[in-house]
């Protein structure tokens, strides 16, 4: 991936963005004065914890493939492993699990490394599948043992698959775009991400009506819509960056956001069934490495999957 | 070194954090701990402050790690562990006498008291040991400690770690009252422990 110009603006727009929430940030907590207001204080963490994210995140992109992949490939392992510490698991779970984190999860971004597609998209579905019920009867534990099955499948599913699908699109060929797969990588982790911060932001200015009240009470119509149609009109100003015209460009941004919306409010169905609020607490301010990336989950493999059905 | 590098590495492999100095008494003292992984002794002490941490040793049963070269070497050689009799207690051979020397060292304990690994996760009954050491020892702070998830990370039976996170409290320190008999001490120093489960 050579840095060309369209990158280096994308990136200079993101810097630029976290200066301005840094000098927002920074005056509204001179108002607040003294008095410690909790808002501000998450604003301030969550801030600071985007200047780490994007520097860490930069910094993949500026290795290429390789540095892309191995980010997300530990992004995936510490994601499982506050999901499967969420989940209820038993001892006969034990050698399954082993598997599960050192050999599938690395083996699903060694498939992205090589760029061999077949496998890559039926590993965790077909194989992973039929393994870890298998590795689990032979273990002998029959106890509860459809629910940790499921449980473990679909913890591999969420945090390894699905999100194997993000350094995935650096394998598209997409003719006339060739080599530049970087950007639609940024691409689709910056429209993902803002749409979440432009939902946070409209709803905690215009948000009234809940949306989901028992799943996520921070959800508002206002925040959703706010954040869907802004972050999608940010998707389609940004579609010189991209393989798309700019309506093109829009639409996909707006699906995006609707799969990251979805991505987050299963995640946090979870998150209350467990009785947690948060998945971790490896980053300040946002919580685990899984409330960061849900709403990245869900958008990655259909974002993947169109660009692929319509573009290559 | 290290030790502060095995110490670094045991806590990223059970998530579990180091812990601020004034989370603890004024060494020595008696850290006391549900049991139920091998890693239960490494996780506490490596989630000690350093300076804390090497005047630490763990207590474990001379039965077990005396039995290989490579378990000899963890106990003896690496962690400084007291290692007592857990089989025979004779008059020649009291579990008791190894730990006072070691608290009248100027070093801190980390003691099982439930005897051995918990084979379900639950916590069970505490052994006498701890009152003895509380009753020999009065001034000694006795702190509570609980961990959760070390045995889902390192179950009773397997050598492959799988890296879920961990969770270590420290608890409010303890201390044998006047009249206190055995079982009400044990019984209170358990449900200290357990207090602090989530």
């Amino acid at each position: 991936m050579k840095p060309d110009r369209e990158l280096l603006c994308m990136v200079g727009g993101i810097v630029g963005l976290l200066a301005l929430s840094s000098v927002v940030t920074f005056l509204l907590k001179r108002r607040a004065g003294g008095t410690p207001n909790a808002v501000v204080a998450n604003l301030d963490a969550r801030v600071k914890a985007w200047w780490v994210m994007v520097a860490v995140f930069g910094v993949a992109l500026a290795t290429g493939g390789l540095g892309s992949v191995i980010l997300f490939g530990l992004m995936s392992f510490f994601a499982l492993r506050e999901f499967i510490t969420l989940t209820p698991t038993r001892p006969g779970d034990h050698r399954t699990l082993f598997w599960a984190f050192f050999i599938i999860t690395p083996l699903q971004y060694y498939l992205v490394a090589m760029e061999w597609y077949g496998l890559f998209s039926v590993l965790i579905p077909v194989y992973a599948f039929i393994f870890v019920p298998t590795r689990s009867a032979l273990a002998g534990d029959s106890e509860h043992f459809l629910e940790r099955t499921a449980k473990i499948q679909w913890a591999l599913m969420v945090c390894v698959y699905c999100l194997s699908h993000v350094p995935a699109l650096l394998m598209l060929q997409i003719p006339g775009y060739e080599g530049q797969n970087g950007k639609l990588l940024l691409f689709f982790v910056l429209v993902v991400q803002i749409s979440d911060v432009l939902q946070y932001v409209w709803g905690k200015l215009f948000g009234k009506h809940k949306i989901a009240p028992t799943i996520s009470p921070n959800k508002t119509v206002e925040g959703f819509w706010g954040g869907v149609l802004s972050a999608s009109a940010i998707g389609a100003a940004l579609w010189w960056a991209t393989p798309f015209t700019w309506w093109q460009a829009g639409l996909f941004s707006f699906l995006l956001t609707l799969m990251g919306f979805f991505g987050g409010l299963v995640m946090s169905a979870i998150k209350r069934d467990r009785g947690v609020k948060d998945y971790g607490t490896l980053i300040e301010g946002h919580g685990g490495v899984m409330d960061r990336i849900d709403s990245l989950c869900f958008a990655a493999p259909v974002f993947f999957h169109l660009v692929r059905y319509c573009f290559t | 070194m290290t030790a502060d590098f095995v110490a670094w590495l045991i806590r990223v492999v059970c998530g579990v954090r180091l812990l601020p100095a004034e989370a603890l008494p004024p060494g020595p003292v008696i850290l006391f701990a549900n049991h139920s992984s091998h890693l239960d002794f490494a996780t506490i002490w490596a989630a000690l402050p350093p300076g804390f941490r090497a005047r630490t040793r763990p207590v474990a049963g001379r039965d077990y790690w005396l039995r290989t070269a490579l378990r000899r070497w963890i106990a003896g050689g690496f962690f400084r562990a007291v290692l007592i009799e857990r089989q025979q207690v004779t008059v020649k051979s009291n579990p008791l006498e190894p730990m006072l020397a070691a608290l009248d060292a100027g070093d801190s304990l980390i003691v099982f008291p439930e005897g051995t690994r918990s084979p379900d996760g639950r916590i069970q009954e505490f052994k006498a040991g701890l009152y003895h050491l509380a009753r020999s020892r009065p001034a000694r702070p006795l702190v509570p400690v609980h961990l959760q998830n070390l045995s889902r990370i390192l179950p009773k039976g397997e050598f492959l770690p799988v890296p879920l996170l961990g969770n270590l409290r420290v608890g409010p320190a303890l201390r044998l009252e006047a009249d206190e008999t055995k079982p009400a001490f044990l019984a209170r120093a358990r449900a200290a422990v357990e207090s602090l489960a989530r």
